[in-house]
């Protein structure tokens, strides 16, 4: 153990020079214009409008830095990529600096007018701001906007204004200080020690300790461990990885650092997952950077004790998520859960002890080390302290990535910062709001009622959801729950790896059980058969994967009954979105009484008097759409 | 083609696939890095390549087999020239992902078996989640990510690829 005693340590990379490097090529440039190049930003093509801004400014006069490192002149303007800043659907995201102007859906063509009137002018262009619908006011800068000012940005604070690319302005604001910290001025046992005394749960969905996680890891004998990179984000609907991973690749490996100091790891591996190509990318860059750098190789920060790390890519398995599985992936095998104990941090990749922690839960440990674990617990919740990134999308007006602290309620969530629920063409639906699917294919649907519920591990779990990874998708009155809880079920069954019985036939029993009820076929029996396969998948499966398959479909039974047993009992959709069930309705307003489709009926299930509105009867009618197409007056609708 | 050149083409393929495994140190542990770089060759999996890879790994045929039916990435079919992968994650589900399916289905003949033109020039999936949550509903084309989409909108993006390949 060379890096204990510190008179024998030797020097190690000068953080503080190269941020002076830094400051010195910043110092030059006169203004700064960030373009996000998140996945969400470069879909809306934010990489015609980076173009743009170099040929503008240089057709202007200015000098074009997009090297700070090498290019930075006197008067020049900085033109930088950032990584996701979360409010995707306003894109691309232009943002000023210093001036603090934050522009919204620019254009290539807009370019030429920011140019000229903000950097050479000073001035605002007022048509690119961001408008608050409450107010109708344009908003100048981020923290004036609701979606940005009622987040506490943590985590995602440094996602959206660093250059993804450029080591130095990470070590510029503060990055690498507190890795260099753990393995320079602190024992392995205090690492572990401070995450413990941080509180610091698994972001990945679970929320198990951990300090503990590591502990138990660094107890194991042996030259060679592991620290492993979760970066394999499956659940639909959560995309929080995927922007860290793209827009602060330094701070996971920073991150990566201090938990290899912590366990006493030699290797790392970052397994991401294969649908994110820019994550992996910019992974690769910040882990060349870093090596090039000197801060990761044959000796980190002159202890003489060496880390490397590798990047891999996944290959399209949701399962793979699950810890033993990743391991089983990394090895080159199928991604196939095994039992647990032994747990990875006893024996996991070629049979070492690993660690496995995922990247939001990485990306948190730098401000645990350089605040110190008491200023974390001072946020969120005493059983969950911290924040948490959420991905809210579906039916709400601001759909990106955001980060409250633990305890938040939804309520604050969907209509504070998601600026209320919207109906499927995207205006606001006020009295919309049905249901939020919370933590993916392993949460669950809940409702109104929960909507003041302080959010975290515990109180989630207690009603039946979970975290998960984060994903909130927020639904109107118009989405069906039943068909939602078969679309996870579908999801599930679909990605269940089929090694162990009960995930592999249950969730497939459960969808049948989930397509009768859609389609119509369901009797008095099904609910009970759905509960009882649901309990065993849940009890009986060996992968976390199969025990919270079921939670979709108990946490729909508990929140939504009503609307379950319309459509076994009644064989009604009531959001009217179960094609199977639909049934001709008359819209007594438009009817003219006219009889048409009265004749046009081969089973005689529409009555009603001449020149009256006429019925539809439930039980006679077969839904053959005779009617539908006799009508001249548009007034028979499926419903 | 006359059995020289076939041999010669036999020959070129297993050339391209020596230098993937050299650069993988031909560790069968790295299995899963090497099929990716043999399917981005080969834009899939033909089963002599399987046969290859696990000869020279020193692994049984029905590992790599086993290795590439598990993974969603690895096709053992020829996919299309332009693959769209239409996402169908809970986000996107809920933003009506369905009927964008359901109208590129009907306009390229294909169903939920037959994911691929015979003309070797489609082919359609949907995916579980692309992470583009903010944009939902997402339609990537080759590595063109689409957002905000409409059945009308993604059909226009295929009728302007009919359009290039036809003026072609």
């Amino acid at each position: 153990m060379s890096g204990e005693a510190k008179g024998v340590m030797k020097e190690a990379v000068n953080l503080e020079a190269v941020a002076a490097a830094y400051e010195a090529s910043r110092a030059a440039v006169k203004r700064r214009v960030i373009v996000c190049a998140g996945t969400g930003c470069v879909a809306n093509g934010s990489l015609k409008v980076f173009d743009a801004f170099k040929a503008k400014i240089a057709a202007a006069g200015m000098p074009v830095v997009v090297e700070l490192e090498t290019e930075a002149k006197e008067g020049g303007v900085h033109v930088s990529h950032s990584g996701c800043q979360g409010f995707c659907q306003m894109g691309p995201l232009v943002t000023v600096e210093p001036d603090g102007v934050f522009y919204t859906r620019v254009r290539p063509e807009d370019v030429d007018e920011i140019v000229q009137t903000t950097i050479i002018g000073g001035q605002t262009v007022e048509r690119l701001l961001y408008v608050d619908p409450a107010t109708r006011q344009p908003r100048r800068g981020q923290a004036d906007i609701p979606f940005y000012a009622r987040q506490h940005r943590s985590v995602l604070k440094a996602c959206g204004r660093l250059d993804p690319g450029d080591i130095r302005e990470y070590i510029h604001a503060g990055g690498y200080a507190a890795a260099r910290k753990a393995w320079r001025e602190m024992t392995p046992r205090q690492v572990c020690e401070t995450a413990s005394k941080s509180g610091l749960r698994g972001r990945g969905g679970a929320g198990f300790p951990t300090g503990r996680k590591w502990e138990l890891c660094l107890a194991q004998p042996g030259p060679h461990k592991y620290i492993v990179c979760n970066g394999d984000e499956g659940d639909p609907g959560a995309f929080m990885d995927r922007s860290v991973m793209e827009g602060n690749p330094h701070s996971v490996i920073e991150s990566m650092m201090i938990a290899a100091r912590g366990i006493g790891a030699d290797e790392g591996y970052v397994y991401v997952r294969a649908e994110y190509p820019l994550a992996v990318k910019r992974i690769r860059q910040a882990v060349a950077a870093a090596e090039r750098m000197g801060l990761l190789g044959a000796d980190v920060f002159g202890t003489g004790l060496p880390l490397k790390l590798r990047v891999m890519e996944g290959a399209g398995a949701f399962v793979c998520g699950e810890e033993t599985a990743l391991l089983a992936s990394v090895e080159g095998k199928r991604g196939m859960p095994r039992p647990k104990p032994p747990f990875p941090a006893q024996s996991g990749l070629w049979g070492r002890p690993t660690v496995i922690n995922n990247v939001e839960t990485l990306a948190t440990l730098p401000i645990i080390f350089s605040e110190g674990p008491d200023a974390f617990r001072k946020l969120g919740t005493a059983k969950s302290p911290g924040t948490k990134t959420f991905a809210l999308t579906g039916h709400v007006a601001n759909t990106g990535l955001i980060e409250v602290p633990f305890g938040a309620t939804l309520r604050q969530i969907i209509f504070d910062v998601g600026g209320g629920v919207v109906d499927d063409a995207g205006r606001p639906m006020p009295g919309g709001f049905k249901a939020v699917q919370i933590g993916g294919p392993s949460g669950g649907c809940l409702g109104e009622a929960v909507l003041d519920m302080p959010l975290d591990f515990d109180s989630l779990q207690g009603i039946g959801a979970m975290v998960g990874s984060g994903g909130l998708v927020v639904m109107n009155k118009r989405t069906c729950m039943v068909s939602m809880a078969r679309f996870f079920m579908r999801f599930t069954q679909n990605e269940s790896c089929g090694k162990c019985v009960p995930c592999r036939e249950g969730t497939k029993q459960m969808l049948a059980l989930l397509d009768d009820i859609v389609e119509g076929r369901a009797d008095e029996n099904t609910l009970d058969l759905l509960l009882q396969v649901a309990k065993t998948v849940q009890k009986a499966s060996l992968c976390g994967l199969g025990k919270t398959a079921p939670n979709p479909v108990l946490s729909t039974l508990r929140h939504f009954r009503e609307e379950v047993e319309a459509h076994v009992r009644d064989k009604r959709c009531p959001a009217g979105q179960c094609k199977a069930l639909l049934r001709p309705v008359i819209d007594p307003e438009k009817c003219v009484g006219c009889a048409a489709c009265a004749r046009k009926c081969p089973v005689g299930a529409i009555a009603g008097e001449k020149k009256k509105p006429h019925r539809v009867s439930a039980d006679l009618c077969v839904k053959c759409g005779a009617c539908l197409a006799a009508c001249k007056f548009g007034a028979v609708s499926m419903g | 083609m006359s059995a020289t050149a076939a041999v010669n083409e036999t020959v070129r393929k297993f050339e391209k696939l020596c230098e993937i495994l050299d650069r993988h140190g031909r560790d069968p542990a790295k299995l899963i890095p090497i099929l990716q770089a043999v399917q981005e060759e080969y834009r899939y999996l033909p089963e002599e390549a399987l046969t290859y890879v696990a000869t020279s790994l020193s692994l049984p045929p029905a590992q790599v087999y086993g290795v590439a039916t598990f993974y969603a990435h690895f096709t053992l079919k020829p996919k299309g020239k332009y693959l769209i992968r239409l996402c169908d994650g809970t986000a996107c589900h809920v933003r009506g992902s369905t009927g964008i399916l359901e109208a590129l289905r009907k306009r390229l003949d294909l169903t939920e078996t037959r994911d691929t033109t015979p003309d070797l020039m489609f082919t359609l999936e949907t995916v579980s989640c692309l992470g583009a949550c903010g944009l939902a509903p997402v339609v990537v084309i080759n590595d063109d990510v689409h957002g905000q989409m409409t059945p009308e909108k993604a059909l226009a993006l295929v009728d302007a690829i009919l359009a290039s390949e036809g003026a072609k």
